[in-house]
């Protein structure tokens, strides 16, 4: 084996070769008056499992550069990837992606990323998520990832929106799934005769409708911070075991 | 080869005679932070100045009132690239709370409830150049933003004006703070654009 | 804004740096004991870096200070990063 000088040691660096991966938008479908879906085709993305993320890099034609990380809704074994996407009000990067990109527009990805947050089919835990707002993203994955491979993990998801306008991915989390069984908690506005008032997530809200501490699921919180927080304190209190407990919060950039 | 994102621009990059190099002018008040909020109850809240002879010098949030504010109107610029012009701010000179205080040293280390530091020349915390502040536009600083109160220094780079400040300790030689020992710069000039060693 | 997010955030960050998935190891906590991923963590973003922080005691894990041709990274707060193989 030959020893490299210093130089070449530094020009060989392969995996930073090739990280950003560029991608073309195919489509976009709007999810809530805030939000939407964009599915890309990243040729050499080569697929990715559920509750993974991906880093987007947008360039301006100037050279200026943004980076922000999102979560994928899909999952595959190949090139294509949908990302959702909720328009922050001062965000640089959101309002973009939500208002303005357009089938044929080119962006980069790095990824997929994380190995962390993520379920896969050979697992045999119940499976609670519970997601607050866009943070359905990345339990999407896992839902659609669990319908596809037909697992028998049995699935609960308790979803908390605004307003019934302001679920993504409504239709499909709408039709009934086996395996799958789906709590809507409405924060501000509920529908016509929803039996609960609107209001952020109780303790009660978890006791009544996620597992039980005692089947020992893995559960699976994605929202904004206080969401977050809120959510993975009150499971605790209800004897969760913290190491079954993942949870994974955007900031507000 | 560049991928170009059609019709993304980013946050304006505008270039004004006011505006230290690579700086983007912002309406908003970014708020950056290296770890949790501190909860600071003005009843319990004080500040000190320890000197080379370890003398402490004590305020707490009544006495340090009972001095005369001061109102400042400013431009800030922070390292992350974002400047804000025409704050407004009140608070204390530091040229009032160092009236009684003697030193032979040249530097200060800033403290802040929290845990952070950042180290700053004694001559730039003098001159009408630095305040304790504790109102800012009008209202008591929110915790987000440094409250109950923070140091400000606005001619140099915003990570000098340490939110949640509790004290300054003189020190005979410059120290590196948090950033700075990361490769933050030591002083941190924005119009010679110091961010990194 | 101002709010921390969870180390499993770093993994596209540090996939500039190194080759595994660094948010799958575990660090000791230096100031605490705790051992736990750094996908727990508690990362303060910056656009010039990031803050991580034990999700026990709050102490400082890790600084990263992104420079303009290098990234400096401190590993003062822990007492060790076993990394998965």
């Amino acid at each position: 084996m030959s020893t490299l000088s210093e130089r070449e040691t530094r020009d060989a660096a392969p995996h930073r070769i090739g990280l950003w991966h560029a991608g073309v938008v195919v489509s976009t479908k709007t999810e809530s008056p805030t939000g939407r879906s964009i599915v890309l085709d990243v040729p050499g993305w080569g697929g990715n499992i559920a509750g993974q993320h991906a880093d987007l890099r947008l360039t301006a034609a100037d050279g200026y550069q943004a980076v922000r990380s999102y979560s994928i809704a899909s999952v595959s074994n190949g090139d294509r990837v949908e990302l959702a996407v909720d328009r922050l009000p001062t965000g640089e990067v959101s309002p973009y992606l939500v208002d303005e990109l357009r089938p044929g527009d080119q962006l980069e990805l790095r990824g997929p990323l994380g190995g962390w947050f993520v379920w896969t089919p050979s697992l045999p835990d119940a499976v609670q998520l519970i997601g607050g707002g866009s943070g359905i993203v990345p339990l999407m994955a896992m839902i659609r990832s669990h319908t596809a491979s037909g697992s028998d993990a049995p699935f609960r998801l308790l979803y908390s929106v605004r307003s019934p306008d302001d679920a993504f991915f409504r239709s499909e989390l709408d039709t009934p799934t086996p395996g799958l069984d789906v709590t809507w908690l409405y924060t501000r506005v509920a529908p016509e005769g929803w039996g609960r008032p609107p209001g952020r997530i109780t303790v009660d809200d978890l006791a009544g409708s996620a597992f039980a501490a005692s089947l020992s699921p893995a559960v699976f919180v994605c929202g904004p911070t206080g969401f977050v927080e809120s959510v993975a304190t009150a499971l605790v209190a209800l004897g969760h075991d913290p190491h079954k407990v993942k949870t994974e919060r955007f900031g507000g950039a | 080869m560049a991928v170009i994102s059609r019709g993304f621009t980013g946050r304006g990059r505008d270039h004004t005679p006011d505006l230290p190099p690579g700086q983007y002018l912002t309406a908003d008040f970014p708020v950056l932070s290296a770890g949790p909020t501190p909860d600071i109850d003005t009843a319990d809240w004080q500040f000190s100045i320890r000197t080379d002879d370890a003398t402490l010098h004590t305020w707490n949030w009544d006495e340090i009132h009972a001095l005369p504010i001061e109102d400042i109107d400013t431009d800030i610029h922070c390292v992350t690239r974002w400047s804000k012009f025409g704050t407004s701010w009140r608070g204390v000179s530091l040229d009032t709370l160092f009236a009684d205080i003697e030193t032979t040293d040249g530097f200060v280390m800033a403290h802040s409830y929290g845990g952070y530091t950042t180290n700053i020349p004694l001559d730039d915390l003098l001159g009408g150049k630095a305040w304790i502040a504790f109102e800012f536009d009008g209202e008591p600083l929110d915790p987000e933003h440094g409250g109950p109160a923070r140091l400000l220094v606005p001619h140099l780079y915003f990570w000098k004006s340490a939110k949640w400040i509790r004290s300054l300790e003189m020190m005979p030689a410059d120290q590196p703070g948090f950033w700075e020992q990361n490769g933050y710069n030591m002083y941190g000039d924005p119009w010679l654009e110091q961010r990194y060693w | 804004m101002g709010e921390h997010v969870d180390g499993n955030s770093l993994a596209g960050p540090l996939s500039e740096l190194f080759a595994v998935d660094l948010t799958m190891a575990s660090a000791r906590c230096l100031g605490c004991g705790d051992v736990s991923e750094l996908a727990r963590a508690m990362v303060y973003p910056d656009p010039t870096g990031y803050v991580v922080r034990c999700s026990r005691c709050d102490d400082v894990l890790m600084v990263v200070v992104q420079e303009p041709d290098s990234v400096c990274i401190e590993l003062r707060g822990m007492a060790w990063l076993k990394v998965p193989r």
